[in-house]
């Protein structure tokens, strides 16, 4: 009787600093950021009100549009080809080979590396190696760009999601795998029956984080290519953030009130997507 | 007894807060009358400076720290890292502490900030002024920003290597003083090329990188080339529709600068600003197109004054006999009008101590290697400034800074991006074109809305 409020009270009391961090750090700006969608501003103490029409202009935004379907081009490359690396990678360090260790920590490496130095540093690689082959820069072809992007974030996330495929088949009950071999399944028949099946815990989450990575992805975009190249007014490999940024800091004052509302179409899109995904792969989890 | 007197201060305390809101209020809307300065207390203000030229920081934080020791006023100064000015000035804008002295770019950037912008008339600052053109007026035509510093650019040349040009037997022009068009530039250029293992050179031209550090030389200084002569054929000083008239000329330099450069086009892409200026300081290229702001640089670098040069960047248009060097300025100060009157009047003063003390004029041209167009300027050591004087007596017309005009910073990205690719090979000149004209348009109707 006496013991439950004062464990609620203590609970509250833990909470309390994360809780105003999460309102400081995200409720409030994401308020204010709904709310500033409507206004033109230059700062946001002096706004007014416009209404819809920076949702009018955003979804007008020619570039806008174009760099959404380069984002999720880019989206459904990567999560396939990280994710399917990731798998099999996992598969491979949790064979019992020798070192395997040294493997998972060089592989999960590349994590650490901040995102703008990773664009810069393999800006500098993909040159080198156009050059070498007697071929211009990687900004000045949007297929290249659009294809180091993707080398960029397999390299760079596909350690992260192993680490969290090497926990799922560890978690793997060992007697499943003795009961198919008993039944006589074999190696294949093995993975798609059993392990597959009892991953696609860590097979939702891995999908989930890349998806919502790649849809948001700025830092190695701005580095690594920047958005170049222009072709016909388009800067062909700018992904959706970038170009929000972009709009943002772009000339005449309604651009901000513009950059606002492509953002919060941003969030929506991202919210919707993303949802979707844990429905469907929720609903192929199994229990063992 | 003791509890009226208490009770009387309050009131006074507060009729006199009152009053103080409302004389800031109209101190605000009417700042434009003569007596705009006596709105505010400058001893009992301060002031924040955003600074824009990043290579000027330590000078403004000295000449700061000075300035609060002589009148004991706050003077804090803020450099926002190079390429990110905007940004920096729009979050620090949102804040309690608001810069009190901030920078536009001209008018394309005043359109954008005007509002925060005190009006500037009558102040001691423009009365310093050695001409009214430089001061910035809005579309109203009041005076919103004050030019602090003029510069110059062109084609910064190796005095050493370009006689030694002129000595050889394969050359074609003798003098250097007989490079007075583009064609003579281009025959000049090519023949160093041909022969840069008899001269020891890499190349005529340092490379034209078109990485972000550098590209700003092309996408904005060379293009204001074609821009000046348009407007001066038209008349204007400003337009929503730019025709191209000059952009063949435009890619004739630019084929110049790609073709007798230090390495292949393919790589230039990446190439950095300070890969061309350590060539330029190594000799391995006789041309480098820069400005007067690369003194600093290249005299650290080695070369003393006699090895400088500059030549006015000739594109094959106008009367290129006459053509000066392209002088003018991208620096406006704009005092914040949102901040307090105190605070207006002590910026005020800053600014006008500046220009106008010893210390400050000696700061401003020897620390920070500045001209400044105020009466009490001094004499700049810089070696480029004096050339752009030398020919502006001997009655050469300097090329006025238009890209100050260009609607924005994705325009100049555009031309900057198609310019690379047409370097690579990966696109045509029409590419460039396009970007141009067509982006032109597209861009200045967006800064409209």
């Amino acid at each position: 009787m006496f013991k439950k409020p004062k464990r609620k009270l203590y609970a509250l009391i833990f909470l309390l600093p994360t809780l105003a961090a999460f309102i400081v750090g995200f409720v409030y700006p994401f308020i204010r950021g709904i709310y500033l969608s409507f206004f033109k501003f230059q700062i946001v103490n002096k706004a007014t009100f416009v209404g819809i029409n920076n949702y009018i202009k955003a979804f007008k935004d020619e570039s806008f549009l174009r760099s959404f379907w380069f984002t999720l081009a880019f989206v459904v490359v990567s999560v396939i080809l990280i994710n399917v690396m990731a798998f099999f990678i996992a598969y491979a360090l949790t064979l019992n080979i020798r070192g395997s260790n040294v493997y998972r920590t060089v592989f999960f490496m590349p994590n650490l590396i901040g995102g703008i130095i990773l664009g810069y540093i393999w800006h500098q690689i993909f040159d080198g190696l156009l050059r070498s082959m007697d071929m211009p820069s990687l900004v000045t072809n949007s297929d290249l760009g659009f294809w180091g992007l993707i080398i960029l974030m397999c390299w760079q996330q596909a350690g992260y999601m192993m680490i969290i495929y090497i926990a799922g088949f560890q978690g793997v009950p060992h007697d499943l795998y003795e009961a198919a071999k008993i039944d006589g399944a074999k190696k294949t028949q093995i993975l798609t029956k059993v392990t597959l099946p009892m991953m696609m815990p860590s097979i939702t989450i891995c999908t989930f984080l890349t998806l919502t990575n790649s849809f948001k992805l700025f830092d190695q975009n701005l580095a690594l290519t920047g958005g170049a190249p222009l072709t016909d007014g388009i800067w062909t490999t700018r992904m959706m953030a970038l170009n929000i940024y972009k709009t943002f800091y772009g000339e005449g004052i309604s651009a901000k009130g513009v950059g606002q509302a492509e953002g919060v179409i941003f969030f929506l899109i991202v919210v919707v997507i993303s949802l979707a995904q844990l429905y469907f792969t929720r609903r192929r989890e199994v229990q063992a | 007894m003791k509890k009226t007197i208490k009770r009387l201060a309050a009131i006074g305390l507060a009729a006199l807060m009152t009053a103080g809101a409302l004389s800031s209020c109209s101190g605000g809307s009417s700042s434009s009358g003569t007596d705009s300065k006596k709105a505010g207390d400058a001893s009992k203000g301060k002031v924040y400076y955003l600074n824009f030229k990043p290579e000027q920081d330590k000078a403004w934080q000295k000449l700061a720290k000075e300035y609060t020791k002589e009148t004991g006023i706050k003077v804090s100064v803020q450099t926002a890292a190079e390429g990110t000015y905007e940004q920096t000035l729009t979050s620090e804008m949102n804040k309690d502490e608001a810069p009190t002295l901030f920078q536009v770019n001209g008018p394309v950037g005043l359109s954008k900030w005007n509002d925060f912008c005190m009006d500037l008339e009558g102040t001691d600052i423009y009365k310093q002024l050695t001409s009214k053109d430089f001061a910035l007026k809005d579309s109203d035509g009041k005076v919103k920003g004050i030019a602090y510093v003029i510069e110059t650019y062109g084609i910064i040349y190796n005095k050493t290597l370009l006689n030694k040009y002129c000595k050889s037997d394969f050359a074609s022009v003798k003098k250097i003083e007989d490079i007075n068009s583009f064609d003579k530039l281009k025959t000049v250029a090519d023949e160093i090329q041909k022969n840069k293992d008899k001269l020891g050179v890499k190349g005529a031209f340092t490379s034209a990188g078109m990485d972000s550090s550098s590209d700003w030389r092309f996408k904005t200084h060379l293009a204001n080339l074609p821009i000046y002569f348009e407007y001066k054929d038209d008349k204007i000083s400003d337009t929503d529709a730019i025709k191209g008239t000059y952009l063949d000329n435009y890619k004739k330099i630019w084929d110049l600068y790609i073709t007798d450069s230090t390495c292949k086009k393919t790589e230039l892409a990446s190439k950095t600003g300070s890969e061309a200026e350590t060539e330029f300081i190594k000799g391995n290229a006789v041309f480098f197109q820069n400005g007067s702001w690369e003194y600093d640089a290249v005299t650290k670098g080695g070369l003393k004054d006699k090895d400088l040069g500059m030549l006015p960047i000739y594109i094959g248009a106008g009367d290129e006999a006459n053509q000066g060097l392209c002088t003018g300025t991208e620096n406006y100060w704009c005092i914040n009008d949102n901040a307090s009157d105190d605070d207006k009047a002590a910026t005020e003063e800053f600014i006008n101590w500046c220009v106008t003390s010893d210390k400050g004029t000696d700061a401003m041209a020897n620390k920070m290697s500045f001209v400044i167009p105020f009466k009490k300027a001094k004499e700049s050591s810089n070696a480029f400034v004096k050339i752009d004087n030398e020919l502006t007596k001997a009655g050469k017309t300097p090329v006025s800074w238009n890209f100050t005009t260009m609607p924005s910073e994705d325009w100049k990205d555009g031309v900057g991006a198609a310019l690379t690719q047409y370097a690579a090979g990966t696109g045509k000149w029409d590419a460039v074109k396009k970007a141009f004209v067509d982006g032109w348009k597209t861009e200045k109707e967006k800064a409209k809305e």
